[in-house]
């Protein structure tokens, strides 16, 4: 070979590297875009709106004057709207992903379910706010209450859920079943005893995401007609109106978090945009925090099993 | 049917005679048991059809009564969306034309950082960078839409209003931009997991003739992963014309038919969040609108949502 047939080889392999190194770049700087937004963001709202993070912002109702205004109603409507979805999701969501791992046939029914439940993801949130004012809201009668949103919540993070519990069965080696069935245990009792409990972070983790999404699902729950001013809380049980029974709260009126910020971000005035950044931390927080607890659970998962 | 024979018999309850002992009979309660737990958790995993067919009832039962009103042609091609005015036009054009403006904003931010971020991390980045990486972009994907919205307003226009002095308060290019910073999570994360699907054999190939990292990355990862590169990019569309908040804050809520981004405008989504913040009784034709709209965002989100699912399955490469 020719020195200068070296020298041209040289020449190439340079221009190569010198593209890969290019490339690496361009992808950490991509990667930078996402960071560098994201703490933009975070910072940006927590200069505007910690200042006004004082115990008086958590524990008063909103109000016509910006500074007295807080986030009572909204932080007590958001905790029992999210009481109910969990309630209504995670037995709903878990009995559908164990069936479809242990139970179903493969048949066009199962078909069906599975298409059905990656065409559920890819829903817009909004149309399922349409279909709870239509059904839950005028249809059952639950009116613009903390029931129907709770429900249609409950409705939206259903296929995170269901994905997530076949995820964490599929996990699960097949000789944990075949060990289970070969002792004579049934079905039933191979779920109950063995794929449950070993699936259960994993489970876990997708009930936390999927909560955390839905903590912040704005959308729907306007659609279905919540109040943006609520001075008020839900009766506590046996205090409303008689009869006044434990549920009665479940029909309040109610507000929570994200449609009080988006009240606050919709008004002009400065001051009204200083309490939305302090309602937006707290809600980036509290959606920060379950990511951060679900990717916590995920890593002590993978870290701990080891089949 | 002698295999049926050999196996171990399961004994329905009504298969037992009467002198079975106490332990057989035990187990065909055993199996009632199983069967009414099958049927339980079979009921809950058929209701998400339910779910599908309760949406679809509502929306076309709801937006049926509406095109009783309105003729078909006029909500296609009339140029005015004014339901609410005493002179009403239904024009759904005019919000189509706001859901593709900002979605093709989203969608030029979305795509080109989307793809890079996942070629980067399926064939660059070392093993820490992803761990960190991954995480990183699920938070980002996680932030609520709300949040979005108030930094597109309070934030971004700002910003761009100081290089574009001549841009509205509430414009669709802020509120596009920043959701398509919210479609990068999607259309990375599944394009990341269709890239490293690829077999480790043909990148070992390529690299065995003298190929670069870039090449490989170019030449051969991304031609096989295609199909699920695609279905991630038609996730991201779908996203962005489902995206509700992000365009009600920072995008004006006036209809508007442009497909300029520097102007206000109001889409699908942000009508109808409009609407719900209004006091609009129950029957009315305002009303019937945002179900007639719902129902042209479902079929739009529906056709974007059976394409990708044709493309990973027609397009799935089987090695």
């Amino acid at each position: 070979m020719k020195a200068a047939d070296i020298d041209a080889i040289r020449a190439i392999i340079t221009r190569a590297k010198r593209w890969d190194l290019f490339f690496s770049l361009l992808g950490i700087l991509s990667l930078m875009v996402g960071v560098l937004t994201f703490t933009v963001l975070f910072v940006d709202m927590a200069i505007q709106g910690v200042p006004r993070l004082n115990l008086d912002f958590f524990t008063s109702f909103p109000s016509r004057k910006a500074a007295n205004a807080g986030i009572l109603s909204a932080w007590v409507g958001t905790v029992l709207v999210m009481v109910l979805t969990a309630l209504a999701a995670v037995p709903l969501g878990v009995a559908a992903g164990v069936y479809l791992e242990e139970y179903a046939p493969k048949n066009w029914i199962t078909d069906i379910i599975e298409i059905n439940i990656s065409n559920l993801a890819g829903i817009p949130s909004i149309v399922y706010g349409l279909l709870a004012l239509g059904l839950f809201v005028y249809y059952f009668g639950f009116g613009q209450s903390i029931l129907s949103a709770g429900l249609t919540l409950a409705l939206l993070i259903l296929p995170v859920i269901i994905v997530a519990t076949r995820e964490a069965i599929r996990a699960i080696p097949q000789s944990i079943h075949e060990g289970s069935y070969a002792c004579g245990a049934t079905t039933w009792q191979t779920v109950s005893d063995h794929i449950l409990p070993y699936s259960s972070a994993g489970i876990l983790t997708g009930v936390i995401i999927g909560m955390a999404r839905a903590i912040g699902e704005t959308a729907p729950i306007i659609t279905i007609g919540a109040l943006t001013f609520i001075a008020f809380l839900p009766p506590a049980p046996f205090t409303g109106e008689p009869p006044a029974g434990l549920f009665d709260w479940i029909f309040a009126p109610f507000t929570v978090m994200p449609i009080q910020m988006f009240n606050w971000t919709s008004r002009p005035e400065a001051a009204f945009t200083v309490n939305a950044a302090a309602a937006g931390f707290v809600l980036v927080f509290m959606t920060l925090a379950m990511n951060g607890l679900a990717i916590y659970v995920r890593y002590r998962l993978r870290k701990n099993i080891k089949w | 049917m002698s295999a049926s024979a050999s196996m171990p018999s399961r004994p329905g309850a009504a298969s037992l005679g009467s002198g079975v002992s106490d332990r057989l009979s035990k187990k065909a309660s055993r199996h009632v048991k199983e069967r009414i737990i099958e049927a339980l958790l079979f009921s809950a995993a058929a209701f998400s059809v339910f779910v599908t067919v309760a949406i679809v009832y509502v929306l076309v039962k709801e937006s049926w009564v509406f095109f009783e009103t309105v003729p078909l042609s006029d909500f296609l091609f009339d140029t005015q969306w004014t339901p609410l005015f005493d002179d009403a036009h239904y024009g759904i054009m005019v919000l189509l034309s706001g859901t593709l403006t900002s979605s093709a904003v989203a969608l030029v931010v979305a795509i080109p950082l989307g793809t890079i971020i996942a070629l980067y991390l399926s064939e660059f980045a070392g093993f820490k960078v992803r761990e960190i990486a991954k995480p990183f972009l699920e938070l980002l994907g996680g932030v609520p839409t709300i949040v979005y919205g108030y930094f597109a307003l309070t934030f971004l226009t700002p910003i761009l209003q100081r290089i574009y002095p001549d841009l509205p308060g509430f414009n669709l290019l802020s509120a596009g931009l920043v959701m398509g910073i919210m479609i990068i999570p999607y259309v990375a994360s599944l394009s990341e997991d269709a890239m490293r699907a690829v077999p480790m054999s043909l990148r070992e190939g390529s690299y065995a003739m003298g190929a670069t990292r870039l090449q490989t990355a170019l030449w051969v990862v991304t031609p096989a992963a295609t199909s699920g590169i695609a279905s991630a990019y038609i996730l991201g569309i779908s996203r962005a014309v489902g995206e509700t908040m992000i365009l009600a804050v920072a995008a004006g809520m006036q209809p508007n038919l442009t497909f300029n981004p520097a102007e206000p405008g109001a889409t699908i989504t942000s009508y109808i969040v409009q609407v719900a913040l209004g006091d609009l009784p129950h029957g009315s034709i305002g009303y019937q609108t945002i179900f007639a709209a719902g129902l042209t965002l479902l079929l739009m989100t529906l056709a974007f949502n059976l394409l990708g699912y044709w493309l990973r399955k027609r397009f799935r490469e089987v090695y």
